[in-house]
């Protein structure tokens, strides 16, 4: 792998950055690897660079039936935060973003990650309520989380409207100072670049068709469009297609695949300086570095592999900007889109073992698996490699459906999140 | 948006409609009997096929009334509309890819 640099910079300058070449491979399946990870997004491309850095393991393969990040990867807003309510999940949340603070000089690769803060706001008594609860919690897991007024608000970010005639008034705010937005691409690109240096084999325009078992019952490989693979565990990592995949070795999945959709504006100068999101009336907004507003709307009623939303769900998220930020009502939109998210009935990922052995699956991400990319790869690949979870993603299992044990944040954020 | 068609309204926009979510799940008749298993699937496990999908829509903003239909989740297109209790006439079959 070619290190970037200053020097490498200014040499491929001087010769019309003619010489930077492909930074990854495109290599022909092997019969069998160790580790075969089955969807090239973000996640699973983290978990590949992590299970050759961290476990030395490298005979890897990643399949992807697109093109690498050409999903929910490359669909998302980009917020990176970690202010959950609870234990697990704090823990988890924050595993990713300590990873975040050190992975483009992890990488050699930028991937822009830019710690902005994100601002939560409150408008009414019980946001106020539920959000300093969250402060609180948070404080206790060593996660930074302050409270600010409605006026440290309006300074945080000065676009925010906080008048009075707002048909939900801005009561305050929770920011993580922390927390802030990364280049989605960057991300894949940084770890595929990174896995492919070590050895892992990153295959793209090859869709897993079927999970081959044996006599036993235990996964001994997939079904491709390229054909079969053989592989000593097989990772599942395909986000809102899970359910899809899994049901190709018979399992059932507690997950229902939604359209989630967001959209950008035209771009502008720079006038907004943090991320700020609005669980109450629905918004989610910052700006990126080409200058456009990037804003997250929600999910449709019903189950769907459409790739796109109604345009009610958008209008209904504009319609909470305009009114929070009344300068930005003659903006013009760009783009819209949609991705399919997988989400579990308690909005927590799972992450571990099934009942099937050697097969093991990370997913129900939902609507806001981007911020923990890096930690989900790292705890993941921890889980290939030892046929064990880590701590971190003990608590994240499968079976939590059969005992009970949910992490319910379904109920502690009362949104998609 | 959705155009449905409400069985007792004619077609109507997806605004004035709850989706119900998966169709045809029948709450165990003897809740405390059944497995830790049994109940999982009962409470969490969907089908969320690819596909065709029996799911239940009530028509919230309108009549009030809940019906079944079948809808492609790949297409978003409705196939068949049907009353609560009966069981749809379609095959199961996914009509389209993307």
């Amino acid at each position: 792998m070619r290190r970037f640099s200053l020097t490498s910079l200014l040499s491929e300058s001087m010769r019309g950055h003619t010489g930077w070449g492909r930074q990854w491979r495109a290599p022909e399946p092997k019969p069998r690897y160790d580790v075969v990870i089955v969807g090239g997004g973000g996640h699973g491309l983290a978990t590949a660079y992590y299970l050759a850095t961290v476990h030395g393991i490298t005979n890897v393969a990643v399949l992807e039936k697109g093109w690498i990040g050409g999903g929910n990867t490359g669909r998302n807003t980009t917020i990176i935060r970690s202010n959950y309510l609870y234990d697990e999940s704090a823990g988890l949340y924050e595993h990713a973003l300590k990873l975040w603070e050190g992975l483009s000089q992890e990488l050699n690769y930028n991937v822009m990650f830019s710690q902005r803060g994100v601002l939560m706001l409150a408008h009414n008594i019980h946001d106020v309520q539920s959000f300093k609860r969250h402060v609180y919690a948070n404080r206790l897991n060593g996660i930074d989380n302050e409270w600010l007024s409605k006026e440290e608000c309006k300074e945080f970010c000065p676009p925010l409207d906080i008048g009075g005639g707002l048909r939900y008034p801005v009561l305050g705010g929770a920011l993580q100072r922390r927390a802030g937005t990364a280049r989605h691409d960057a991300v894949a690109w940084g770890y595929a670049r990174g896995a492919d240096a070590r050895g892992v084999d990153i295959i793209q325009n090859c869709e897993v068709t079927g999970i081959r078992r044996d006599a036993s019952g235990k996964a001994v490989g997939v079904e491709t469009s390229r054909g079969f693979i053989g592989a000593g565990r097989i990772g599942v990592v395909a986000a809102g297609h899970t359910s899809t995949v899994m049901s190709m070795a018979g399992v059932s999945m507690p997950l229902e695949s939604y359209p989630l959709q967001a959209l950008v504006s035209e771009p502008v100068k720079p006038v907004f300086p943090c991320v700020v999101m609005s669980n109450a009336v629905h918004a989610y907004i910052s700006q990126s570095d080409k200058g456009e507003l990037v804003i997250g709307a929600g999910t449709d009623q019903y189950t769907s592999y459409s790739q796109q939303g109604g345009l009610h769900i958008t209008t209904h998220t504009l319609d909470a900007i305009c009114e929070l930020f009344p300068q930005f009502t003659r903006m013009r939109m760009l783009r819209s889109w949609g991705g399919i998210v997988d989400v579990t009935p308690d909005r927590s990922p799972i992450i571990g073992k099934t009942p099937v052995q050697n097969l093991f699956v990370n997913c129900g991400w939902g609507t806001g698996g981007f911020k923990a990319t890096p930690g989900s790869g790292h705890v993941f690949a921890h889980t290939l490699a030892t046929g064990e979870p880590h701590t971190i993603n003990a608590p994240f299992t499968l079976d939590r459906f059969r005992t009970g044990r949910l992490i319910d944040e379904a109920a502690a954020a009362a949104v998609a999140h | 948006m959705l155009l449905i068609a409400c069985p007792h309204c004619g077609n109507r926009p997806e605004t004035e409609f709850r989706c119900g979510g998966q169709a045809h799940i029948a709450r165990p008749e003897a809740p405390s009997a059944q497995s830790d298993e049994a109940w999982a699937e009962y409470l969490f496990v969907r089908k969320n096929p690819r596909g065709v999908h029996a799911e239940r829509w009530c028509h919230v903003h309108g009549c009030g009334r809940w019906f079944n239909a079948l809808r492609d989740t790949v297409s978003d297109r409705f196939i068949e509309i049907y009353p609560m209790g009966a069981q749809p006439i379609s095959e199961l079959q996914s009509e389209a890819r993307a």
